[in-house]
């Protein structure tokens, strides 16, 4: 008895893709470059038009932001990985008292009730931006979990100006995508949102319902 | 004469005609769609290179399907992810089921898989034993009240707010009446949210498999896709064969259109990229994942070069959005899991086209979605292809159930036709009575019937323009 | 003196002869001499959009057989034209007779497409003035590639406000056998268009195509509705020569 396999490959090879491959013209995915400062432009007018937040900083002081930001929204804690790079630089000049930091520094099982139920908002870096479209790039890891910017209903992001591409297609060709993928990567462009009601947008349907991009002007 | 019940378009469409409400939900919906998409693609040469583009991409996918399936298979294989192939829906869901067994599953979140509808996978879940829980807010909405989608991409389009409202607070536990769409949501997030953290497994789609990395590619809005794929400890992800392209630069490309042929945005909340179940060091992510490539007819479709664009798709609905037959009727008269114009020729050629002669026969040509399909796939074209497969058995031809639409009072109809249009002589003759007495024939005569039900009789002229023609006499070669 | 042959078309042979005539006399106007072959019928389009390729290509293959020197072939119908000049060679491929069925698409064109794009004609405007409203045939459209020709001749009538219609590129629902086959729908779909139509405050409706007249106007008629439909040919004849 042949195995489904066998014979679903048997039936598309008998059924014989014949002639030449058409050709692949790319330019109208090429020709959609800006200047760094005209990325970041796009970016911020693609992403706020879908309800994601800015707040602008400095290499320097972005920590700073992400903690005020934290004071002025009360935020009882942010989950954040400790052994990424953003993560660490984060927690190495928070000051104790207010917003609590959490780390996410153990496997899910161990917390996941307490994820879903009573933290109030996640934070993590990027690996750069879209400007096209406006969106960010993730690729979670164990320094800096999947869920991390997915269950919190707040997600703060950090996003350096100087790691923005021109699209996603460009992003794949520059950034090599494709060639060290991760399990898992992800675009994100804003909160998460519906419009299955009435066609009416609603937003943190089941993803965070705001997106928090922390800006920072490496550009200079 | 082929046994099988023929399912008649024509009766349900003109049952959903008459439901002003569907007609005014589909219109307003179907119009703001149209605006939304046409406000994305403001330079017509822009939009027409990236049609190309795309075409090419998927053709090319198409012409080395095979060899790309068994790529896609070794890298998943080697990124962790499991495959299965099936080559019907109850091998695939005979497969899910040993899958969830394996695991104890007893409950299973879903994000939005129209694959899956095709397979009728929750009510088989739920004969044996395991709950199947929408997560979709459009899909959650629908399966409250025991429905399927009516669109592939907005499954309760035709809902009002306040059926929704009602619908939420008699079957939400402690849901007070409501129409704010924000409280109606956040009611919503909060059922489905338990659900995500106490599920056993996780099912999703695939919107574009990529064969050299081994990757699944998930377009969202909402959040529950990622949710369902990385919240429970096992992933199960079900595609159609055809979904598969060869790399990540391909996906571009075809991501661009489709979010912007669907509806009218530039890009969806979430692409998400699964390449694996959680990493070795990872801290969270599905235990599992597998993958169920699912053929369904496919196949057969596959081996025909004209009748192949059909699995060009990539599932954008920009086809029903533009089709002045669906804005009317809407997608439950379709009576298929496919409604619109791809429906019209993916569900004949799935189920055989005599069953469905009525389905293929209900466009008149007008060639909107043609127009608008992101990958040119020629739907008006393959409607006259399936029109002739369903009333002729060409020798060869591969289309399922071709020839069992033939009925004889319509070759006879045909024949009669061509007899008096190919001999001038015959024809002066229907033309000469046609203009003599062509007024005198009752309004209720049949095929005049049909027409006289919202129009007045047709009333042919005195004189033909043939007949002036050659009175005047000179023109002639 | 240039010379063109005109098909007259099933429709407009039966339900607007006058279309025809009008058709014809503008392109003589022009200064072409028109050769009206005896013996036409149909395009064959019914016969082929339902799948009977065999009977459809009888018919069609008497159609070609009427016009054998190579000169342009006018359509006053961008459905039929549509079938002619990107059908025929399909329904023939593989045919002995294909290369000859090519060559006559070739020199099809439907005719305010040959009146723009080939005459160049300029129009006066004799008439009082109107405001009239656009019906663009989808098979004019979408399948032959109609692009603006009708409107650009409505331009050149001084006295002519073309007014937009809404939806101006959904079908009308006549699509041939489908207003039969599926009446119902059809119906809906003229319905609506009719009423787009009437809510332009325009007096006359006009398209290049019989067969959404003929469904159009018996929409209209059968609600009393003021508003009448006529072909362009026949209103452009009319507008360029004093009553």
């Amino acid at each position: 008895m042949t195995d489904a396999r066998t014979a679903i490959l048997g039936r598309l090879r008998a059924g014989g893709g014949e002639g030449p491959l058409p050709p692949l013209d790319t330019a109208v995915m090429e020709r959609r470059q800006w200047s760094p400062a005209e990325r970041v432009a796009r970016l911020r007018r693609g992403m706020e038009a879908v309800h994601t937040e800015f707040l602008d900083a400095t290499p320097a002081d972005w920590p700073a932001v992400v903690r005020a930001y934290c004071v002025r929204e009360a935020l009882p804690n942010l989950l954040f990985g400790p052994a990424s790079e953003a993560g660490a630089a984060l927690a190495a000049t928070w000051p104790g008292g207010g917003t609590q930091l959490q780390p996410y520094d153990r496997p899910v099982e161990a917390f996941k009730e307490e994820l879903f139920t009573t933290v109030a908002a996640g934070f993590t870096g990027t690996v750069g931006g879209i400007a096209e479209t406006g969106g960010l790039l993730l690729m979670p890891s164990p320094a800096e979990p999947r869920l991390l910017s997915l269950v919190p209903p707040i997600h703060l992001a950090l996003l350096r100006a100087s790691t923005l591409q021109d699209s996603l297609w460009h992003a794949v060709k520059v950034l090599g995508w494709g060639r060290n993928l991760p399990p898992n990567a992800l675009l994100i462009s804003g909160p998460s949102k519906t419009a299955d009601i009435e066609q009416t947008l609603a937003y943190g349907v089941h993803g965070p319902k705001r997106l928090i991009v922390v800006l920072v002007d490496d550009l200079a | 004469m082929h046994a099988e019940r023929e399912i008649l378009f024509r009766e349900s469409a003109a049952a959903a005609l008459l439901d002003p409400q569907l007609r005014a939900n589909f219109r307003r919906a179907m119009d703001g769609l149209i605006s939304k998409r046409q406000a994305q693609f403001p330079d017509p040469r822009d939009l027409q290179e990236l049609r190309d583009l795309s075409t090419a991409i998927r053709s090319r996918s198409l012409l080395r399907l095979p060899e790309l399936l068994e790529q896609l298979e070794a890298s998943c294989t080697k990124n962790g992810i499991q495959v299965h192939w099936a080559e019907t829906c109850e091998q695939a869901n005979a497969l899910i089921l040993d899958l969830l067994r394996a695991r104890g599953a007893k409950t299973l979140v879903k994000g939005k898989s129209m694959v899956s509808e095709e397979m009728h996978l929750n009510a088989f879940l739920e004969a044996n034993g395991v709950e199947a829980i929408e997560s979709d807010l459009g899909e959650y909405i629908i399966q409250l009240d025991g429905e399927t989608p009516s669109h592939i991409i907005m499954p309760a389009i035709h809902k009002n707010k306040d059926q929704i409202a009602r619908q939420f607070s008699q079957k939400i536990k402690d849901a007070k009446y409501t129409e704010d769409v924000d409280e109606l949501t956040a009611m919503a997030r909060k059922v489905l949210r338990q659900k995500f953290l106490e599920a056993d497994a996780g099912l999703s789609g695939v919107n574009f498999a990529v064969a050299e990395t081994g990757t699944l590619c998930l377009v969202e809005n909402e959040g529950n896709g990622r949710m369902s794929t990385h919240v429970p400890p096992l992933h199960i992800a079900v595609m159609g064969l055809e979904k598969v392209v060869a790399d990540l630069e391909s996906v571009a490309p075809l991501y661009a259109i489709l979010t912007r042929s669907a509806t009218g945005q530039a890009v969806s909340t979430y692409f998400n990229l699964i390449t694996g179940p959680r990493g070795a060091d990872e801290k969270d992510g599905p235990q599992e994942v597998h993958l169920v490539i699912l053929d369904n007819g496919r196949s057969r479709i596959y081996a025909d070069p004209e009748l192949r664009a059909t699995l060009r798709c990539i599932r954008c609905g920009a086809c029903m959005n533009h089709c002045p037959v669906y804005t009317r009727v809407g997608g439950h008269a379709y009576e298929a899991v496919y409604p619109g114009p791809i429906g019209k020729i993916l569900t004949p050629q799935m189920e055989g086209v005599g069953v469905r002669h009525d389905l293929v026969h209900g466009s008149s040509l007008c060639g909107a979605c043609g127009e608008v399909c992101p990958v040119e796939i020629p739907i008006p074209e393959i409607l006259v292809r399936l029109r002739r497969e369903a009333t002729h058995s060409d020798p060869g031809s591969s289309v399922a159930g071709k020839g069992t639409g033939r009925l004889a009072s319509e070759d006879w109809t045909w024949r009669l036709w061509a007899a008096v249009l190919k001999r001038p002589t015959l024809y002066r003759l229907a033309t000469w009575f046609a203009t003599r007495l062509g007024g005198t024939l009752p309004a209720g005569a049949p095929l005049l019937r049909d027409w006289t039900r919202t129009r007045t009789k047709p009333v042919p002229a005195r004189r033909s323009l043939s007949e002036r023609m050659r009175a005047e006499g000179g023109s002639h070669d | 003196m240039r010379e063109v042959y005109f098909y007259g078309t099933c429709l407009v042979d039966l339900f607007f002869p006058d279309a025809g005539m009008a058709g014809i006399q503008l392109l003589r106007e022009a200064g072409v001499k028109v050769i009206f072959p005896d013996g036409q019928t149909c395009c064959g389009q019914p016969a082929f959009n339902c799948g009977y390729w065999e009977e459809a290509r009888d018919v069609a293959r008497a159609q070609v057989a009427l016009f054998p020197r190579d000169l342009p072939v006018i359509l006053p119908s961008g459905s039929c034209a549509g079938m002619m000049k990107n059908h025929y060679p399909e329904l023939f491929h593989g045919q002995p007779d294909e290369a000859q069925v090519r060559a006559f698409s070739g020199r099809v064109y439907e005719l305010t497409q040959f009146l723009v794009d080939v005459l160049q004609v300029r129009l006066e405007d004799l008439g009082e003035p109107v405001k009239v409203t656009w019906h663009s045939s989808c098979h004019a459209v979408r399948d032959l590639g109609l692009k603006g020709q009708p409107q650009a001749l409505l331009g050149q009538l001084a006295h002519v406000e073309l007014a937009p219609l809404a939806r101006e590129h959904e079908c009308c629902g006549f699509g041939g056998t489908f207003s039969v086959r599926q009446p119902e729908i059809s119906g809906a779909m003229s319905c609506d268009k009719a009423a787009d139509a009437e809510a332009t405050g325009a007096s006359v409706l006009l398209s290049t195509d019989g067969g959404c007249l003929l469904n159009v106007n018996g929409t209209l008629e059968a609600k009393r509705s003021p508003l009448r439909v006529q072909h362009i040919a026949e209103f452009l004849w009319e507008r360029t020569h004093a009553r």
